[in-house]
Order: structure tokens, then sequence, then C-alpha cells
């Protein structure tokens, strides 16, 4: 039987029976776009169980992929199904990608769901195709599903930022904490790995981060009932990593007491429907901007006679007045 | 076929350490705008199998370099059959010209030897893909 042909009402059934062919072509079409990937998002979202959704960021090499990897093995230990998401930049050039989280994660518990997926240059499909990935993990039954970024977009930062959950991870030698500051990672950590700890310079990088989170009392972010802790950890052979695991938990725990886990989730859904609008609004604009009247408007900007700030107010009252009219789920492919 | 990006699984099935085809290979299929999931070295069939399920992939790339694949190859094949699985398998590496038709007559979907160019090894993963 090939998956392929099947409709997505099929595939949806399946992956509530947990068949992971039908869950990895669900992701494939969600991750592409459009009508079947909005139909598989309206099928699924009332199947939610409301995973924890767990992020995991941090710079290129700072060893992401193999903590997620034991991260894994502790959570199957205690009973959980995890699945992971885990993105790679894809080629501005190319659109191609190499997609090599795998390697690191090939000797985790052979029961996690891993899909590697690829940012394939438009920042807002990324915004898209991840809560619809933790989606489609969710309602067939993973808890705690992970996304792994590596956290040098500001998409995929907000992308991670969205999960009720985020881990920075960090490496000694990488720069002092300003470098982190400046990555905009500070901000948006619940839990702080300071990784490859067993080399020079780990505890310098702790006691950086330390100060920096001191700091957040001066400029007003500190929250009183919560403070991230910074946990040391050598992933490649475990080390520290039970104590990440409970740290993680912990917080999950202090969103459920304190009650911010609902405000978490709404932040998501904000995200997630103003991604949409703007998609939405996006794939109308492409059409506006291909009629007649746009493209003389747009010949008066070039040569002069017509200022761009004028003409962009002008195409943006005849797309909000045409939005509607247009069928946004056709013109998208 | 849309102009959706081909997603290829690549991998190095058994014992075998030789490394720099299969990484030269993930680079070509990357500048020819396919997303490459790079498993790495010493996999099962039934890891493979797992990884290609998971990433919903259009094809699977084996290489080998230890003589194994009269072995290795009928081996991959068996595994996706059992796990009724209709992705095509190519192989590259060092396969001697009498063993090709016994890997195609097997099942294997193209055969890259040493000196493929570039050309001929994005031109075989689309065309393997687009008959599928």
């Amino acid at each position: 039987m090939s998956i392929r042909g099947l409709p997505v009402e099929d595939l949806v059934q399946l992956s509530r029976n947990a068949d992971r062919r039908a869950i990895g072509r669900l992701l494939t079409l969600v991750e592409r776009g459009g009508p079947e990937a909005e139909r598989i998002t309206e099928l699924t979202h009332s199947q939610v169980e409301g995973a924890h959704v767990i992020g995991i960021t941090g710079p290129p090499g700072a060893g992401k992929s193999t903590l997620v990897a034991r991260l894994i093995d502790e959570s199957t230990r205690s009973g959980g199904m995890p699945a992971v998401l885990a993105v790679d930049p894809s080629s501005p050039l190319t659109g191609g990608a190499i997609l090599g989280d795998r390697v690191r994660m090939a000797d985790a518990d052979q029961r996690a769901f891993i899909r590697s997926v690829a940012t394939r240059g438009h920042e807002g499909g990324l915004a898209l195709a991840i809560p619809g990935g933790v989606r489609v993990f969710d309602s067939a039954g993973f808890d705690p599903v992970i996304i792994e970024t590596v956290g040098v977009g500001q998409v995929e930062v907000d992308v991670t930022a969205a999960a009720d959950t985020t881990v920075v991870v960090v490496t000694p030698g990488m720069g002092d904490a300003v470098q982190a500051n400046k990555a905009g990672l500070l901000e948006v950590a619940d839990v702080f790995v300071v990784n490859k700890a067993d080399r020079p310079g780990a505890a310098n990088t702790r006691r950086d981060l330390a100060l920096m989170l001191e700091l957040s009392h001066v400029t007003g972010q500190e929250n009183t009932d919560y403070r991230p802790p910074i946990l040391m950890t050598n992933s490649l052979d475990g080390d520290g990593v039970a104590a990440v695991a409970a740290a993680i938990s912990s917080h999950l725990d202090y969103l459920k007491s304190s009650g911010k886990l609902a405000d978490r989730r709404n932040i998501r859904a904000r995200f997630e429907v103003t991604s949409r609008v703007r998609d939405l609004f996006e794939r109308s604009l492409v059409m506006t901007l291909g009629s007649d009247d746009a493209i003389r408007l747009l010949d008066e900007v070039a040569s002069g006679g017509v200022p761009p700030t004028a003409a962009a107010r002008s195409l943006a009252e005849k797309l909000l007045r045409e939005t509607p009219r247009a069928d946004p789920i056709t013109t998208g492919n | 076929m849309s102009d959706e990006p081909i997603r290829v699984v690549l991998a190095k099935l058994g014992l075998d350490g030789h490394d720099r085809g299969i990484k030269i290979v993930a680079r070509m299929l990357r500048d020819a705008g396919m997303e490459v999931i790079y498993l790495g070295l010493r996999q099962t069939a039934e890891s493979i199998v797992a990884a290609a399920v998971e990433e919903d992939a259009d094809v699977i790339g084996l290489s080998m370099h230890n003589a194994g694949h009269l072995t290795l190859a009928p081996a991959m094949l068996n595994a996706l059959a059992k796990h009724d699985i209709d992705i095509p398998l190519v192989v590259g590496g060092i396969v001697p010209d009498d063993d090709v038709d016994q890997l195609i007559n097997a099942g294997v979907a193209a055969v890259l030897g040493p000196g493929a160019s570039t050309e001929q090894v994005v031109a075989t993963v689309r065309s393997v893909v687009s008959t599928t």
C-alpha cells in the first residue's frame, strides 16, 4: 500500500493509530503548506492532548542534537513518548540542505519519532510548519514534543520561544555572555545549559550567565517566582543530563501551578495566527502586485512621479478591499 | 512531481568507515536543491528504514566501499519489503561492473560507480524519484 495516494483524512486517522508512515507523510504535507496543510491543521487541532512543547536552541555546534538524544532517553525512561522536530538551515543559494541532526541521535531510543526540517528560505513557512508539525505529533499521542533549532535566525528563535519550556544551550569559549545577550537568547531561556562543561572556561561561562540573570533584576525583567537554572552538562557521556530533564519538568510544574501555562499557549496561538494572517496577506499581495493598475503604479514610482509611500498606501487599501474576495487557498500554489 | 525539494536519506550500511564519497555526494545533491538527511556511519538496514519512514524520504542512497554490496544491498531491499515500503534504493561506491546487473535484478534502482559526475549523480536521483 502506498501511503502517498491517501487523502489527508485517512492519514490523520492512521496517525492516531501510531502509523509512522502516515505521520511522516502528514509532516511532509504540513511543511509544504497550502490547502492540504490547512486541512490537516483543521483535523488535528481538536485532537491535541496538550503535549509539553520543549524548545532547544543555541549557537551551531553547542551540542543541541547530542543533548536532545539524551533527553529522549530520559523521557522514555520515565514513560514519555517523545517526538523531535530538528530544524537545520537551507542554503539560500540553491534551496538545498544537509540535515545532519540525526547523526548525533543515532543511539537514542528508537521509539522516539525524529523528523528533520529544513528552513526552506521562506521564514514565514517555518512559522507555520512548526506549529503544524507539533500538532500532528501531539494528536498522534506524542508527549513531549521537542523543537531543536539553530539559534541564529529571528524566526527560529521566535518559534522556539513559543514553546512551553525553552532550553538555551551554550558552551565555554564562545565569547562572553554579551554575545549570548546580543543573540537575543537570554530573554527566552527557561533553562540554561552550559554544555561541554569539561572544557576550560565552563565556570566562567556559568558565572557570566548568572551575572546577566542578576541584571534582569535591574532592568525590571525579573520574574520573582521563577529563576532559570544554569546547569552544567557533558551530553556526550550524559553527565548532568538527568538534572536538565528534571529542570524541564519542574518548569512545566511551575507553569501549571502559577497558571502561566495558559499564558504561554495564548502567546503561541497569537504567534501562529499572526503568521497565518501574514501568510494570507502575502499571498494576496502577490496577486495584487500582478494587476495592471499595480504595474502602472510601480512604473510611476520608478520614474519619479509617485512617491513609494503613497503607492504603498494605495496598494494596501486595494489589498484590504480585495483580500476577502480573493481565494487565498488556491492562489497560494 | 511538484517543485518541492526531493528528500534523500544517505547512509553507510554496516561496518564501512569510508565516508569521504558519501559526504561529497551529500554536497552534490544539496547544491542541486535537494534536502539530504545524512545518517552517517554504521547504520543497520532497520535503522535506515526507520529514518526513511520518519523523514518521508523520496529515495535512499547507500554508499558501499567494503565489497559487501552483494550481501548488504539485498539485505536493505529485504528490510524495505518486510515493512512494505516502496522507496527506491540507489547504491554508490565501489561496485564491479559484473555485479551491477545482479544488483539491478535484485531491485536496486540505480548503481553509481567511481567517476560518476555531479550531473550523472543528480540526474540519476531525479529520474529514480520521478519514476516512482
